[in-house]
């Protein structure tokens, strides 16, 4: 396992994954890898490629950043990545760690193949899209 | 104490304290002292070669050696095809690993690894003090304090190079009655039986390898499926030398691989019996078994660092850097060799550095005592001016055969930056990640390699404007010639404004 024996107890604090049994949150620990960043660190770095990864925040707290403004901030349990992820494409917006950040990370390319099958992970996914669906037309009105 | 004080380095207080003298430590200070920078080395080990004075367990290296690749051995563009031997500024030290390999193969056995890092040794001329162990860590005021067997050590910065080869095996029930890879016994041992390996990395598939020829029956079982690195075009996966159990298994000759977590590990009389869970269907499947091995990884022997306030992070426990390797959570403490994996650059397309291996960090450590010259101990380093139609011709020798390049793609990068009084400037290798995140930084370029996991390498230009970076990928080509017409005009053309008369200036 490349994560820390704490990661599958985490897990279950998060909405995220909360619909799962915790025999199925062992099996999820096992598909990710864990990552540090030092605060002021970037994570993703707007239009840049080679950058996608799923990101789920384990510890800390990261910042979103568009066009060098500060837009929202994350906690641990929220996610980001997916968008590049899913299309494919660059990044488009910086993301921050806005104090230690540890976090647990899946490949671009692995993430189709994990939410099909965990369909409820997808679904809260989903809702966590429409959340950022909303915020950005806050920020747009 | 008489013969202590025979020894270099007596206990005291010291600028800087590196620990260790595996590679990793002696590439450290031997760019230091090149530097002339000011500290000491500390070691429990008797002699050079940290981790490879044991291991690999079946006693050859992974990383080759080629005798001949159309340069001179003492070139800096050699160091691409060689993989083992340190990296130094004189002619007459470098590719010691060639000199010393038989010739059988260009995977250097260990004996010749070991051999090659104490020639170095003896040849740079590098001082450490052996058998001293490293026992405690404290503060006090801006000092850190080194408890070591040969007594206490005082200094404003340490750097670790203390390697990833502390044995781990996971809390599985049972699991600590099996061996670990560390505790394999002799093939010959092995015969006709039937031998369960936890982990299917490297360690695993290497000693499958080797028990290839004896064993009755092989399992390999670990919940991620096996990558290979021929697929991973990276040093991600199981490397070619391993593959042949693999082979074995679709082949159906004796090795099972499976995608299974390891329930519980129990003794049943003389053998164990192993239970497994499927990690896609969750089915139960249970295996009787004469032997269980345990390849499930090592970890960082950091000691107390952690309780100082060391960040640590995944399985291995590996201290979590700033792109400088410095400890992102306790500043004043750093990190040389195989633990700088913990620094992850912008693992572009997911494909990580090769900090740990030799090939990698030897950079990383080059890099990083020129930071510390800079940074901590207020040297004035050069560098170099150059004119406007050298920048061309530099970048694309270097993204075409810099082997600081090659090996560290997208972590390691070429960089010239701009001064508004002195001009074009080359900065040398730095990591990437500092050039592209530094919002403060002046105008300039870096050039990197990059790989994105399907294709041939290709080189990518990272070119700041006005606190603003812009990437741009040129293509790849089939011979891994970036110097051709097509890439210089390509490049000119990026280059464009930065390179302005207006913007530069020439060397006088």
């Amino acid at each position: 396992m490349d994560v820390r024996d704490d990661v599958t107890e985490l897990l279950a604090g998060f909405s995220l994954f909360a619909d799962l049994s915790s025999a199925e949150r062992e099996r999820v620990a096992h598909t990710f890898k864990e990552a540090w960043f030092a605060e002021g660190e970037r994570i993703l770095r707007q239009g840049i490629s080679g950058g996608s990864a799923f990101y789920v925040i384990l510890e800390g707290s990261a910042g979103i950043r568009v066009d060098g403004v500060e837009r929202w901030s994350l906690k641990p349990g929220e996610f980001f990545g997916e968008i590049s992820s899913l299309l494919g494409e660059v990044a488009v917006a910086d993301i921050m760690a806005l104090t230690p950040l540890r976090c647990l990370v899946l490949e671009g390319d692995q993430l189709e193949s994990f939410l099909v099958s965990h369909p409820k992970v997808m679904y809260r996914v989903l809702q966590g899209e429409a959340r950022k669906v909303r915020n950005t037309t806050q920020w747009q009105n | 104490m008489a013969e202590l004080s025979e020894e270099p380095f007596p206990p005291g207080r010291y600028e800087l304290i590196v620990v260790g003298s595996g590679p990793g430590a002696l590439q450290l200070t031997y760019c230091l002292t090149r530097l002339g920078l000011d500290h000491a080395v500390i070691s429990d080990d008797p002699a050079p070669g940290g981790m490879f004075r044991r291991w690999p367990i079946f006693q050859r290296m992974l990383s080759w050696t080629k005798p001949y690749a159309g340069f001179e051995h003492r070139s800096r563009e050699y160091e691409r095809f060689d993989w083992n031997s340190l990296a130094c500024d004189e002619e007459e030290h470098r590719a010691v690993m060639a000199e010393v390999m038989d010739g059988t193969s260009y995977f250097p056995s260990r004996p010749e690894m070991e051999r090659g890092l104490v020639i170095f040794a003896e040849r740079a001329g590098l001082q450490v003090r052996y058998g001293c162990r490293w026992e405690s860590t404290g503060r006090e005021g801006q000092d850190f304090i080194l408890g070591t067997s040969d007594g206490e050590y005082r200094a404003p910065l340490l750097v670790f190079a203390v390697g990833v080869a502390e044995p781990w095996k996971p809390s599985t029930p049972g699991l600590e009655d099996a061996a670990h890879y560390g505790d394999l016994r002799p093939v010959e041992t092995y015969a006709d039986r039937r031998v369960f390996i936890i982990g299917k990395q490297n360690s695993g598939f290497e000693i499958a390898t080797g028990l290839l020829p004896v064993a009755r029956q092989i399992v390999l079982a670990s919940p991620s499926p096996t990558k290979l690195s021929v697929n991973t075009r990276s040093l991600v996966g199981v490397r070619a030398r391993y593959v042949q159990p693999y082979e074995d298994s679709v082949l159906a000759g004796g090795v099972v691989i499976l995608d299974a977590s390891i329930e519980s590990v129990e003794p049943a009389g003389a053998a164990f019996r192993v239970t497994t869970r499927n990690a896609h269907d969750g089915s139960a499947l249970v295996f009787e078994v004469d032997d269980v091995i345990a390849a499930t990884g090592f970890v960082a022997p950091l000691r107390d660092l952690p309780e100082l306030g060391v960040a640590t992070f995944g399985h291995s426990r590996l201290p979590a850097q700033t792109p400088f390797w410095r400890s992102a959570t306790v500043p004043g403490i750093y990190f040389a060799g195989t633990l700088t994996q913990g620094s992850l650059g912008l693992r572009k397309h997911g494909i990580p550095s090769n900090s740990g291996a030799v090939q990698g960090y030897r950079y990383n450590a080059r890099v990083l005592a020129r930071h510390l010259a800079q940074t901590r101990f207020n040297r004035d380093l050069e560098r170099p001016r150059l004119g406007t139609d050298q920048v061309i011709p530099l970048l694309l020798a270097e993204v075409s055969r810099g082997p600081e390049l090659w090996h560290q793609r997208s972590y390691l990068a070429r960089v010239l930056t701009i001064d508004a009084e002195q001009g074009l400037g080359d900065e040398g290798v730095l990591p990437l990640a500092h050039f592209v995140d530094d919002d403060r930084g002046p105008d300039g370029v870096a050039i990197a390699l990059e790989s994105n996991g399907r294709d041939e390498p290709y080189p990518a230009v990272y070119i700041r404007r006005a606190n603003k970076v812009s990437e741009h990928l040129l293509p790849s080509h089939p011979l891994l010639d970036f110097e051709g017409a097509g890439y210089v005009s390509e490049l000119a053309a990026q280059l464009g404004e930065l390179l302005s008369p207006s913007l530069s200036r020439p060397v006088p």
